[in-house]
């Protein structure tokens, strides 16, 4: 009888890069579902103009570069990165402003770097500072989270697509009666104004923690995060690494210089961070890849992100972390080698 | 009956996959035996070395277990004959090594009767022979090592003997799916497994063995421990480790028996451990104390393709058609046919190739082989996790796709196993294996290449050498001769030249 030749091994790969991506978009929807019930349905409208743009970008690209281009969008990674994008921006923002930053992302971070698994930079994330640096004012549109016992106004879904579209308001609605200034702004102003951290917190925008809204969509984004980790989707190193660099010293400060710094529990559920340490530090290829070097990775984002809190003038350093520390990447695999069983470490290096 | 506690040890071994054992299918009839099949084809080369030699010709009539070809080279071994009949043909036919091309083989014509050669002359106790003879007699045996590598036994214990030993480490460890020879082996043979080991541990002057046994073969503990609570020697001590792929890798189960790390490069007796398979044990036990060479072996005949799975009996030579149909033969989905296990065999294109010594199990596949939805790497760095060798296979993939060099020997790419588990785990789907082995082939390359130019250089330094040498000694005669004629003085000149001429005429005259 005659047969095939082929190589070994002989047993099939279980899992594939599709469903990874398919786990993180599910792992997702539980703090997708938060965030609109706290911000209104600004978050729907990101998310389909950020997918619509990073998949035509990703087919354009796929097309010009004559990669196939059905069997590579069935792998999700642009809707990952459309995904992360609608997580990222304010819930109202200009759809140009959202079209703009997916397609950065896609076409210049991704695929000028040759698709997925070359890219260098985080392609969200890359869009992201993109449009931050190039359209700020359109960039800050907060409105109030949903909150119960005192004064807010969530828009409509007529109402926000309106203004996502047109860039204007309905006549009765005003743009100073809707929009309010994040948690982390008010801390950032507060503490410059020199009132105290424990003042600020006094605020009801403030919650518990990170802010009204803000930290129940951190306990949504960590509940996904968890089923990732326990799927094996992602590992345990780079969350811990960036929660850590974050924690440890926001931690000190609080302690040390009590009053003028907030809490480590202010900077763990506001803003970016628990996003970050989940799902967007773990993206893996622009992370670094050996155990020990997702340590350091992480904990320079974690570092990153509450540095440029505390000391820049951003708001939030959640992107600028994550780009910063994607160029650091191929160093940090460098020395971050595991010893090759069988080889004996020296200080010049291995040997056998 | 009370068996000595088998114990867990503390060694490490990095990585590795549980991977589902498919190992029951086979395991559920006693070990079959195949009787003499109308042809045996027989390798020349069945071991890592050299061919053997043909000391037979054909027409020549041999018998059961005469010496069909002699060790020629290095590493070799030599091949016996499996049952008596007439030597047909000595030529090319298609082996498993090769993964179906030819190789030249002896094709013996049985007569069935499976007359066996007249026993050897002196059949002394083991014990009686000095390790030197022994050794040397175990070479002759045609014994290689049976767990996959077929290294010859003999010049694998004689390079031991040189090193400071401590350890004989009896390899039960069958942690490839399907296979299941080794552990039907030690569940029916296991006093012979024991005798081996107290025969190597005499030819190595060792008095400490550890006969380390996969937690998931319970039926070969069980056997292995009443075979040593009869035997009563307690330099023999019985081993469990955990059921993780690849730790019957000899490297990795040093690592985990003793806790030592063989060297980069070396081999376990630098840390002072022989490494031998079980079945090269029993090999060894019925050729030195029954005279038997290596004729026959256990062989597992499984895989979803098979309509019978079991473990047979079979005389070397048998071709693994005559092999599968005596196991059922195959049903109607069998799709690949391999020569070892699903992570480390090799497939064969046609079931024409013999059984050899290094077969270890018949695998028949019935999923066909899907190409070409190989995806880029996301550098997940899930191969990393599974390596037993601590290697980044996601970084040395990227070395390979560039053919740098110089990263891939950073990256440890010669460390490499080629124990399949990164491509279980590529989510990917990217052949890495494959890449690593044919990176390695081309680093083999660049070595011939190099070992050529070099040798070329130095041809052509010693040829230029030689060259200005001539040139030097000639002005030197010249030199000379002009010296000793100026001091003759001019007549003397007048003779030499006279001389000249007459030689000059007479080669002219010819």
């Amino acid at each position: 009888m005659q047969f095939e030749r082929r190589d070994a091994p002989f047993i099939s790969p279980t899992s594939d890069v599709g469903s990874i991506m398919r786990h993180v978009l599910y792992a997702l929807i539980p703090a997708a579902l938060a965030y609109v019930w706290f911000f209104g349905p600004g978050f729907v409208l990101n998310l389909i103009i950020a997918g619509i743009f990073s998949v035509l970008g990703e087919a354009t690209m796929l097309h010009l570069r004559g990669k196939p281009v059905d069997s590579t969008l069935a792998d999700y990674s642009a809707l990952v990165t459309a995904v992360l994008l609608a997580f990222a921006m304010p819930a109202l923002t200009p759809w140009w402003v959202t079209a703009t930053a997916a397609l950065f992302g896609i076409v210049f971070a991704k695929h000028l770097y040759g698709g997925l698994g070359y890219n260098l930079f985080n392609p969200a994330m890359a869009g992201y500072v993109m449009a931050l640096v190039a359209f700020p004012m359109h960039m800050n549109l907060w409105t109030a989270p949903r909150m119960g016992d005192i004064d807010y106004q969530l828009l409509t879904f007529a109402e926000t697509a309106q203004f996502t579209f047109t860039g204007t308001f309905p006549d009765y609605l005003s743009f100073d009666a809707i929009s309010r200034a994040t948690p982390l702004d008010v801390v950032k102003a507060g503490l410059n104004n020199m009132q105290t951290f424990d003042e600020l917190r006094a605020y009801p925008i403030m919650g518990d923690f990170g802010g009204r809204g803000w930290e129940w969509i951190g306990n949504f984004i960590a509940i996904g995060g968890f089923w990732l980790l326990l799927k094996k989707i992602i590992r345990w190193q780079i969350p811990l690494g960036v929660l850590a660099g974050i924690l440890i010293p926001s931690g000190l400060m609080y302690f040390l210089v009590p009053g003028v710094n907030p809490s480590p529990g202010f900077h763990l559920f506001t803003g970016g961070t628990i996003l970050c340490a989940f799902f967007i530090a773990t993206d893996p290829v622009s992370a670094a890849t050996s155990n020990k070097g997702r340590l350091f990775y992480g904990f320079g984002i974690g570092f990153l992100i509450y540095a440029i809190r505390e000391w820049g003038s951003y708001a939030d350093g959640v992107a600028f972390a994550v780009l910063l520390m994607n160029m650091a990447v191929p160093a940090i695999d460098y020395v971050t080698r595991p010893r090759i069983v069988g080889h004996v470490k020296t200080q010049n290096g291995e040997r056998r | 009956m009370s068996t000595p506690a088998a114990t867990y040890d503390l060694g490490k071994l990095y990585g590795g996959l549980r991977l589902p054992a498919e190992k029951t299918v086979s395991t559920s009839l006693e070990i079959q035996r195949i009787p003499v099949p109308d042809q045996l084809v027989l390798p020349l080369a069945q071991h890592v070395g050299e061919p053997a030699h043909p000391v037979v010709g054909i027409g020549e009539y041999v018998l059961k277990g005469q010496l069909l070809a002699e060790p020629y080279g290095s590493l070799s071994a030599p091949v016996h004959a499996s049952s008596s009949g007439k030597v047909v043909a000595i030529e090319p036919w298609p082996v498993s090594r090769r993964f179906g091309e030819n190789a030249p083989c002896i094709v013996i014509e049985c007569d069935g009767d499976d007359t066996p050669v007249a026993p050897s002359e002196d059949m002394a106790p083991y014990n009686s022979l000095p390790p030197n003879a022994l050794l040397k007699r175990i070479l002759q045996g045609g014994i290689v090592g049976l767990g996959g590598a077929v290294f010859p036994t003999g010049q694998k214990l004689m390079q031991a003997t040189t090193m400071p030993l401590e350890y004989l480490i009896l390899n039960g460890v069958e942690c490839e799916p399907y296979i299941s020879c080794d552990d039907m082996l030690m569940r029916e043979q296991a006093a012979e497994v024991l005798g081996g080991a107290q025969i190597l541990m005499h030819a190595l002057a060792l008095d400490a063995c550890y006969v380390v046994v996969e937690s998931d073969k319970p039926d070969a503990i069980m056997a292995i421990g009443e075979a040593l609570a009869e035997l009563g020697d307690e330099r023999i001590v019985l081993k469990q480790v955990p059921t993780i792929y690849p730790s019957g890798g000899e490297d990795q189960l040093v690592q985990l028996v003793t806790n030592r790390e063989v060297p980069s490069g070396g081999l376990p007796t630098d840390v002072g451990c022989v490494v031998q398979n079980v079945g090269t044990s029993a090999a060894i036990y019925r050729w030195i104390c029954e005279g038997e060479p290596l004729i026959s072996r256990v062989t597992t005949v499984t895989g979803p393709g098979v309509r019978s799975p079991m473990n047979v009996m079979a005389r070397i030579g048998t071709t693994i058609a005559d092999v599968v149909s005596f196991a059922g033969g195959y049903n109607e989905e069998a799709e690949q046919l391999i020569i070892g296990g699903p992570m480390c065999g090799k497939s064969v294109t046609t079931d024409r190739v013999p059984l050899v010594k290094a077969t270890n199990c018949v695998l028949v596949l019935t999923e066909k082989p899907v190409y070409g939805n190989e995806q880029p790497c996301i550098r997940c760095g899930e191969c990393a996790l599974v390596c037993p060798i601590q290697l980044l296979p996601q970084q040395l993939y990227w070395y390979a796709c560039a053919d740098n060099e110089s990263k891939l020997r950073t990256y440890g790419l010669t460390d490499c196993i080629e124990c399949g588990c990164c491509d279980l785990v590529c989510p990917s789907h990217i052949p890495l294996t494959s890449d690593f082995r044919n990176a390695k082939a081309r680093f083999q390359e660049l070595a011939d290449e190099k070992a050529r130019a070099e040798r070329a250089r130095l041809r052509f330094e010693s040829r230029n050498e030689r060259i200005a040498n001539e040139q030097q000694q000639r002005e030197r005669e010249l030199d000379e001769q002009k010296a000793a004629a100026k001091k003759a003085g001019p007549s003397a000149i007048d003779e030499i030249l006279n001389r000249r001429k007459n030689k000059q005429q007479d080669k002219d005259d010819e």
